[in-house]
């Protein structure tokens, strides 16, 4: 897609042809555009994620090339985290295997907004319309079981472009877009929460200059909802409310905030609010507890165990948690639910419940990404060793 | 009302987002200045993000020695605006002190050892985080970096080990002795870039601009004539009408044949280019095919 869209430039497309003939392979490899690391290159294997940009007339995209293989999982969970829409490749000949259903897995639990399956080499399967349908009721009816709300099949041949920048002319049983048209119009505007109203307090604004005397404003990035001056507000853990009395950034006040607007709020009560913090809505507030459910892809060589210990950074706030349960251990490739797991290995997903040394504010995953989400560090190695998803508590 | 921003405001709301991160979690947060187009946008994104407050933050300068003139006036000029402490290490200190050899006449980029100075700038200021202005649309190894790039204790950067991030949950975590590469704008493009400071009607320096300069061919590339660098005997010196699409090191960085002396000019340059920006500007990464995997394992930023 990226050469289809004329995105690649010369000299980069010239360091690939040098290195695919170096290498002795019989065509240009486009892969070595973006398996950009020696190992990688080495190795012909994508490890890591790689971020490319291209736009068209109508939209700039952003790229996020990850890795398949289950080792490097982790690299996937991290790309598909801030994707609007996830694109997975099965080959025609091959149909669905093992690696599409995982990534479909991985796609529905970090609830990837938007979803389309490629069935890509048509043209080694004679651009059979047939062969197409197959895969497509294979998929869908896997797909039943995950939720994904918005899931778009298109037939391709990415070797010789059919309908990846126009409509290919060797399927014309094919009625749908070609992907890029798909990509340029697929609506993105509702994939942030822009009903609850979430400002995770980041950083506090006091110049102490003559200026700016009394000035005191907290600074954030609204994370959900909008809010608007004049507001009434709940400023969370205090539970105190007050107004909102201007948002403001460098360039001006601004007469609404929504997501991803990065401003600064001033109230009109001279309330404790510091990092950590959150103000919401009066009638609209996150939960706050301790105690929580979420699922968790483990991404450390060291397993998780129960009775772990980690420190945990949910929006702003830091603090600690305990691994009080493993529910289960989700096996991506079948669902199956292993109750009996005594841990979660490297790449492996559970449900868990945690208890955290001072309450979060936080709502349901699948409802907002931005409250919804934690990570788990190793407070030893510093390492990043689990993502966490929020779910509603069962009692 | 719709409630989308536009894809300016959008990168800009994260970078101050990261920006804001940092100044909250870290004891001695620095900001990378070479006087090049991308730090000057970041300059201007911590402006935005402590305003009214001053930048909590010195900004540093890693001098090889061999800069443009113009853009030194221009660095001196922006941090002096904005009230910044601007700190300077020397390249020719690291060379004087014995810790490095000046590189051979033939090839006498300081690139490489502008390395060793950062690093020994870092362990000296105990700086825990250093903002860099670098994109990921740049160069392949840098496509794969994380916005938050952890450095152990002797600057290394491991590819094959970087801390997975997810969402905007960045982790600063760190040993004493090590720190944390900081890039608010990874998602940036050089488009996106050039039409930030158009929006923003921030001040360039000169050299970005199409101007009259004396220059030879070396491996491809413009390199202009001056004190640091030398035309070989068969190596022809002329007069041509260019401007940079890069500001680094006089010594490896090359100029492009342009008459684009406006930033409007200069945008619809960018959006025509069918060449990388480092592709035809930076001796440094044409060295090999892993060239800027290797340096920055190192701790080139």
């Amino acid at each position: 897609m990226l050469y289809d869209t004329k995105s690649i430039f010369e000299d980069q497309l010239e360091a690939v042809e040098r290195a695919s003939r170096a290498r002795r392979y019989d065509e240009v490899n486009l892969a070595l555009l973006t398996d950009g690391l020696r190992a990688e290159r080495e190795q012909g294997i994508t490890i890591d994620v790689a971020y490319r940009y291209f736009a068209t007339p109508k939209r700039k995209f952003i790229i996020a090339d990850t890795p398949g293989h289950i080792q490097y999982t982790r690299n996937m969970v991290t790309g598909a985290s801030t994707a609007n829409l996830a694109l997975i490749l099965v080959d025609a000949r091959n149909g669905v295997v093992e690696q599409s259903r995982r990534h479909a897995v991985l796609s529905s639990l970090l609830h990837v907004p938007h979803f389309v399956l490629c069935v890509n080499k048509m043209d080694l399967v004679d651009y059979d319309h047939e062969r197409f349908e197959e895969i497509r009721t294979e998929f869908e009816s896997f797909a039943t079981r995950l939720d994904l709300e918005d899931l778009t099949t298109i037939p391709v041949s990415a070797l010789y472009g059919d309908n990846v920048a126009s409509r290919s002319r060797n399927m014309d049983w094919y009625e749908g877009p070609s992907l890029l048209h798909h990509l340029e119009n697929v609506y993105i505007g509702s994939d942030r929460n822009l009903i609850d109203p979430r400002f995770p307090v980041q950083y506090v604004l006091r110049p102490q200059t003559t200026e700016f005397h009394d000035y005191r404003g907290y600074a954030g990035q609204v994370a959900s909802g909008s809010f608007q001056p004049g507001h009434e507000v709940l400023v969370l853990p205090s539970g105190l409310t007050t107004t909102i009395e201007s948002i403001d950034t460098f360039d001006g006040q601004v007469e609404e905030a929504f997501p991803p607007m990065s401003v600064a709020m001033r109230l009109s009560d001279d309330l404790d609010v510091s990092r950590g913090d959150m103000i919401c809505r009066v009638h609209n507030r996150p939960s706050v507890g301790q105690d929580l459910d979420a699922m968790v892809a483990w991404l450390s060589e060291t397993p998780l165990r129960v009775g772990g210990k980690y420190a945990i950074k949910h929006t702003t706030r830091a603090a600690k948690a305990l691994v009080q349960d493993l529910y289960y251990r989700l096996d991506v490739n079948s669902l199956h639910r292993d109750l009996e797991a005594a841990g979660l290995g490297l790449n492996e997903i559970g449900r868990i419940g945690l208890r955290v040394t001072s309450p979060l504010f936080f709502d349901e995953y699948r409802r907002n990404r931005a409250t919804g989400s934690f990570i788990l560090v190793d407070e030893f190695t510093n390492g990043t060793v689990g993502a966490g998803m929020i779910l509603e508590r069962q009692h | 009302m719709r409630y989308e921003l536009g894809q300016l405001d959008s990168l800009e709301a994260e970078s101050v987002q990261v920006m804001r991160e940092v100044a909250a979690e870290f004891e001695r947060p620095v900001l990378l200045f070479s006087g090049g187009k991308d730090s000057l946008v970041l300059l201007r994104l911590a402006e935005k993000a402590f305003w009214p407050c001053r930048i909590p933050f010195p900004v540093l300068h890693v001098d090889t020695g061999h800069n443009f003139p113009e853009v030194l006036e221009f660095r001196d000029r922006r941090t002096a605006e904005l009230g910044a402490e601007l700190v300077v290490a020397s390249v020719q200190a690291t060379i004087d002190s014995g810790r490095v050899g000046e590189p051979p006449a033939s090839n006498p980029s300081r690139n490489r050892l502008q390395t060793i100075t950062l690093l020994d700038a870092i362990a000296e200021h105990r700086f825990d985080a250093v903002f860099g202005g670098a994109r990921r649309d740049e160069e392949k190894a840098r496509a794969k970096e994380r916005v938050y790039s952890f450095r152990d204790e002797f600057g290394q950067w491991d590819p094959k080990d970087q801390r997975p991030e997810l969402w905007s949950l960045y982790n600063g975590r760190h040993h004493p002795g090590e720190h944390i590469r900081v890039f608010p704008l990874s998602n940036w493009t050089e488009m996106d870039v050039w039409q930030y400071i158009a929006k923003e009607s921030l001040d360039i320096p000169s050299i970005y601009l199409s101007h009259r300069r004396s220059v030879f061919r070396r491996e491809g590339m413009l390199l202009s004539t001056g004190p640091y660098l030398t035309p070989r005997p068969e190596e022809e010196v002329f007069e041509a009408t260019v401007r940079y699409r890069t500001v680094g090191d006089m010594t490896c960085t090359g100029a492009v044949e342009s008459v684009a002396d406006s930033l409007d000019e200069i945008i619809a340059e960018v959006a025509a280019a069918r060449v990388g920006e480092r592709g035809v500007t930076r001796a440094d990464d044409t060295f090999s095919e892993t060239a800027m995997e290797d340096r920055k394992r190192e701790g080139y930023f």
